[in-house]
């Protein structure tokens, strides 16, 4: 029989840009300035290599006269998706606790430059937020995309590009952080070369996103959607902005920003805080928008509060971020319009967290018998104190105490642990059963364990760092009556030992309850599914 | 144009903008005849199969 079956535009498109890629980045290597760049460069190589093993594998094995499946949703990309967001957030809780231990004992470094706190700390705020932030959302919009427009995703391989493009810049961003690279920029530390790659590596996100919502089958797009779709606009649109940067040479690590002194500061922290607003609540509102519905098999408590939510959160949060420099350089006025506009967010903020949690009314009972839920409530809960807090942080008498402290640390946290990372358990747990077609869950009391686990690390972290932030504050202001100040620098990182010792610990709670979620869902997915159980009435599932 | 003038301007602009934008969403959301698009809407993620 001849041959029936051939390449398709879309594969070949991508292979001919992988081999482009692939030359690219070994005629950098050859000329590299340094070594990382040349690491880099191959670590590029390889990739581009593999990509395109893996196209002509997908080419091998399809049948004669067959196209690649495309029937129903596209599901493969999500479940890749939730698999490496639990496996970096394990990786990114690890490394968050102990730095958390080398801050209360710092020998614990053990005098070796790639595990110093300067080091792993960006390693650490990467792991925990844009590998396993970032790829939990992809996946979760990928899914929601689909659910709620009732279409398959858009795009044969551009969903895998978008996976495993956005992990590329996860591995090289977090073994640069370690070989000390740095584009020297909080939460943007990637240096251009890593910035560029995710440049297109979010455009085509954006496309297959958008792709999605115009051939939809359903004439209002769900206000999930537009949460999720709001983050891949913002995001694209805050990246560009703040790494405005000129290489030295296009084979080497090192690049320069444009902007300077408070210019760069500024536009530094619009980036920042916009990173808060966009990464961390926005996507993650969309998520909540989507589980916390369907979980409580409820419609959302108010649609319309939901569409008045989203204009007024996402036309407020942009402006919020001169806050982080109060009593700098920034002229006042923009000290007081950061300021006013984060007051201001405590009332979408609010509204959001009502709706999100009147969704349950009626439903109340859920809490009691479902974990899960009672998870995804917790986030939501977490959500409203962090959003109380922030603003009343924001508040510059307020800020005079608590800016540069640890109070500061707390506060990201109950939002980042409290609000992210329970929101996103929780759908995780929603997502692994529907995905794989189990029944249930391997065990709901383990879900509940790791509730607690992670509920008490919470705790312990924040109210640690609520006294040892405070402390601090206090300290750093104390005069004595000749006006001399009270206490030297060393007296405040010693008065805060016990504190650091607590917070790793409620680090090591939060670990170990993502550990338990590791077990349940690799035991989920190691379960046979019910239909087939049903198939074998004689035999017991392997154990 | 010097930076008062400027400043001036974007601060009346921005409140009159934001201020029609704002209203125009929330009339949106209130108006009755949308009541039943969103009604349907918020049961998206319910009735999918």
């Amino acid at each position: 029989m001849a041959q029936t079956k051939s390449f398709r535009m879309g594969e070949g498109a991508l292979i001919i840009v992988l081999a482009a890629l692939f030359l690219m980045c070994v005629f950098v290597v050859s000329n590299a300035h340094d070594n990382v760049m040349a690491f880099h460069m191959a670590v590029g190589a390889v990739g581009a290599l593999l990509g395109i093993f893996a196209v002509f594998r997908r080419y091998q094995k399809r049948a004669n006269g067959q196209g690649p499946d495309e029937t129903g949703y596209n599901e493969g990309v999500v479940k890749a998706g939730v698999l490496i967001s639990i496996f970096w957030g394990v990786a990114g809780f690890l490394i968050g606790d102990y730095i958390a231990w080398e801050l209360a004992f710092p020998f614990m470094n053990l005098d070796f430059e790639m595990i110093n706190f300067g080091r792993l700390r960006p390693l650490h705020t990467s792991a925990v937020i844009f590998a396993f932030g970032g790829n939990i959302l992809i996946a979760s919009s990928f899914y929601v995309v689909q659910r709620t427009n009732r279409t398959r995703l858009a795009g044969d391989l551009a969903p895998w590009f978008v996976f495993w493009g956005y992990n590329m810049v996860i591995l090289l961003a977090g073994t640069g952080y370690l070989l000390g690279v740095t584009h020297g920029h909080e939460y943007a530390e990637p240096e251009w070369y890593v910035d560029w790659w995710l440049t297109v590596v979010w455009v085509v996100y954006l496309l297959v996103f958008l792709g999605t919502l115009i051939k939809r089958r359903e004439s209002h797009i769900y206000v999930a959607n537009w949460f999720y779709l709001s983050f891949i606009v913002t995001i694209a649109m805050l990246h560009l902005g703040n790494n405005i940067a000129i290489p030295v040479s296009l084979y080497g690590v090192k690049s320069y920003h444009v902007f300077s002194g408070v210019q760069d500061a500024m536009t530094q922290w619009w980036y920042g805080h916009n990173a808060v607003g966009f990464f961390l609540t926005a996507a993650f509102l969309g998520m909540m928008y989507y589980f916390v519905p369907k979980r409580a098999e409820r419609p959302v408590y108010s649609y319309r509060l939901s569409i008045v939510h989203f204009w007024a959160l996402i036309f407020t949060y942009i402006w919020a971020g001169p806050h982080h420099l109060h009593y700098t350089a920034l002229p006042e006025w923009a000290q007081t319009l950061g300021m006013t506009f984060s007051v201001i967010l405590w009332m979408p903020s609010w509204g959001g967290m009502i709706n999100g949690l009147m969704t349950l009314s009626g439903a109340w009972d859920k809490l009691r018998t479902d974990p899960v839920m009672r998870m995804l409530v917790a986030s939501v809960a977490f959500y409203g104190m962090s959003t109380f807090e922030g603003p009343m942080m924001s508040i510059k008498a307020v800020n005079q105490l608590s800016h540069y402290t640890d109070w500061t640390v707390g506060h990201v946290h109950s939002g980042a642990m409290g609000w992210v990372g329970m929101i996103s358990f929780g759908a995780i747990y929603c997502l692994v059963p529907w995905l794989w077609k189990r029944e249930r869950l391997y065990s709901v009391a383990l879900v509940s364990w790791h509730f607690w686990l992670a509920t008490i690390g919470i705790v312990l972290y924040i109210t640690s760092m609520w006294v040892s932030g405070i402390m601090q504050g206090l300290m750093w202001r104390a005069y004595t009556s000749l006006g001399f100040l009270e206490y030297s620098f060393i007296e405040t990182v010693e008065a805060m030992h016990p504190y650091y010792a607590i917070r790793a610990l409620g680090g090591a709670f939060f670990l170990l309850g993502a550990l338990v979620m590791v077990y349940n869902v690799w035991m989920t997915i190691r379960a046979l599914p019910e239909s087939e159980k049903a198939g074998l009435p004689a035999l017991q599932a392997a154990e | 144009m010097d930076h008062q003038t400027i400043s001036q301007f974007s601060g009346i602009f921005g409140l009159i903008f934001f201020g029609i934008l704002f209203a125009g969403v929330v009339v949106y959301a209130l108006w009755p005849r949308n009541k039943k698009k969103f009604d349907h809407a918020a049961r998206l993620p319910l009735e999918e199969d």
